[in-house]
């Protein structure tokens, strides 16, 4: 085979690979997009928007969403409460001030945080969490968000920590020793350089922390209830929109009802917002970005 | 010309290695004193002993004694941030902060209690003059320094320091990143500010010590071999190894 055709069959092959994820996203997308107008033709979509009530499985069927969304919203601001300040903190603490022997230490083992599997913190907010909660406010419901909130809180510290400690470590030495030089102290070189320097990965790990909130299933599924609610409580039993596909998919809804198309009529949504977010990151680092 | 900085048996180590030995030295004021030497020979941990920007880089030791206008800079009385304000430093990469170049300017005199919106104007047009850059950019301030070339860049970071009024100027091998014309206007520049300022230069030229600097010292693995005035240094050197060294036969 001469070099020529050879070179020409591996670009071709790779490009290959390099196309099958995105044709498995495209095909994702097209199966949401197709299953979700089947429920919006009987829904229309502002009721589904709008709605106050959320109950698919009883009668009269309600398909508001609104509940499930306000479920949602409760996990990702009270998670986003322990995992935004603890992991950046930390990041900065770890970045900017510990000893190199620490950091060595210290790093992997949180990662390791990241490794255990969404089901065991699902389990430590019911058996752990939930009640210590409870010995304080003693009518927190069994499920409730605030559990499952501290369960995802807890595991998207090490996504913030990492992400965020090494963008402040990639800012350039030479920038930290211009402030240094300065007369700056450590504080102020790291509030008013570090920072600045490295926000884009720092938002960038608030992004990704607070749409793995929004996805998380496994924790709210067990912790945090199946009710779906309008509430800001969070010591009450809710549902999220994982939660809600979760118990959806179980296998209890017969096939081609319109409770089992509303599961696409969700998922459809959490996508969306979830495309938001991302684009609104993309949005915000670039408004903010200071390169180096 | 009275001895602005006096340095009195220095040692320094990182962690077991000793980089600086017994370094005695005498910089002068308003005067322009050079640091040559191949390179690991230990003149940039010298020059970054001076502003005490070795206390940054963890597991180092400074043994000795360096006084500034007979004052120990490593006394536990100094605050290491007022020593920096005194001594200033321009590095070897340009390194503006990612800010406009009115920002980089005022950044360090804000942060140091000026507020005063007329007054910090002054400062940025007074030190971008004193650093020969004012012309160049007086339209643009409030643009990006990332903007500008690189020895525009460099300039900018000499008005930086500048805009401190220090007393001490420390360059660490300010022109190494720049081209030709660029570094003729650094050296034009350091000529004048030593009217002002004293100046410590690293530099790994020396044809460029022999320019500009008043004094030389040559330094070989960590220890200070030679110093003198550089017409000295650079015409009857004393010792074997310096004239080995500006003749070219190593490093």
């Amino acid at each position: 085979m001469s070099k020529k055709i050879r070179e020409g069959l591996i670009k071709k092959i790779l490009f290959i690979f390099g196309s099958v994820s995105i044709l498995i996203t495209i095909s994702i997308f097209a199966t949401l997009l197709s299953e979700s107008l089947i429920f919006f033709q009987k829904v229309p979509i502002l009721n589904f928007l709008f709605g106050t009530k959320w109950t698919p499985l009883f009668k009269p069927q309600n398909f508001g969403v609104l509940p499930l969304v306000a479920g949602t919203f409760l996990i990702v601001i009270f998670s986003s409460l322990i995992s935004l300040p603890i992991g950046l903190l930390s990041a900065i603490y770890l970045s900017e001030y510990s000893h190199m022997k620490v950091r060595k230490i210290v790093k992997p083992f949180i990662e390791i945080l990241a490794g255990i599997p969404s089901i065991v913190y699902g389990y430590f907010a019911l058996t752990t969490i939930t009640p210590i909660i409870r010995k304080f406010y003693p009518d927190t419901s069994i499920y409730n968000a605030l559990s499952a909130s501290i369960a995802v809180g807890i595991m998207t510290i090490p996504m913030v920590l990492s992400l965020s400690e090494d963008s402040m470590r990639a800012v350039p030495k030479s920038l930290r020793e211009g402030a240094y030089a300065l007369g700056l102290t450590k504080l102020e070189v790291v509030f008013g350089v570090v920072i600045p320097a490295s926000f884009s990965g720092i938002v960038a790990s608030f992004i990704l922390a607070i749409s793995r909130a929004i996805g998380e299933t496994m924790i709210v599924a067990l912790a945090a209830g199946a009710t779906p609610k309008l509430t800001l409580n969070p010591l009450e039993s809710i549902q999220t929109m994982t939660g809600f596909i979760v118990q959806i998919s179980q296998g209890d809804v017969v096939q081609g009802t319109i409770e089992a198309h509303s599961l696409f009529a969700v998922a459809m949504l959490l996508f969306v917002i979830t495309l938001t977010m991302n684009l609104l990151s993309k949005l915000i680092v670039n408004r903010f970005k200071e390169d180096y | 010309m009275s001895t602005k900085i006096k340095v009195r048996n220095l040692n320094f180590y990182y962690g077991e290695f000793k980089a600086l030995m017994d370094i005695n030295l005498d910089i002068k004021e308003r005067q322009v004193t050079a640091l040559i030497g191949p390179s690991g020979c230990g003149k940039s941990t010298f020059l970054r002993t001076l502003n005490r920007m070795n206390d940054l880089i963890e597991e180092t030791k400074v043994k000795g004694e360096i006084t500034l206008d007979g004052e120990n800079i490593y006394s536990k009385k100094i605050e290491v941030e007022e020593l920096r304000k005194r001594v200033g430093m321009v590095f070897q990469k340009p390194n503006p902060f990612p800010k406009s170049i009115y920002e980089n300017i005022v950044y360090g005199p804000k942060r140091h209690g000026i507020k005063n919106k007329k007054k910090l104007d002054e400062i940025v047009e007074k030190s971008l003059r004193g650093a020969a850059l004012w012309d160049e950019v007086y339209d643009r301030l409030h643009k990006s320094a990332w903007d500008l070339s690189g020895g525009q860049q460099q300039r900018l970071c000499i008005a930086r320091a500048i805009a401190m009024e220090p007393e001490v100027i420390l360059m660490d091998e300010p022109t190494s990143a720049l081209d030709p014309i660029a570094t003729s206007r650094i050296e034009n520049l350091i000529d004048s500010l030593k009217k002002d300022y004293t100046i410590v230069i690293v530099t790994h030229s020396m044809q460029q010590a022999a320019r500009i600097s008043d004094n030389t010292a040559f330094f070989l693995m960590g220890e200070l071999v030679e110093f003198d005035e550089t017409s000295k240094i650079f015409t009857t050197p004393q010792d074997k190894r310096t004239e080995d060294y500006i003749t070219g036969r190593f490093g």
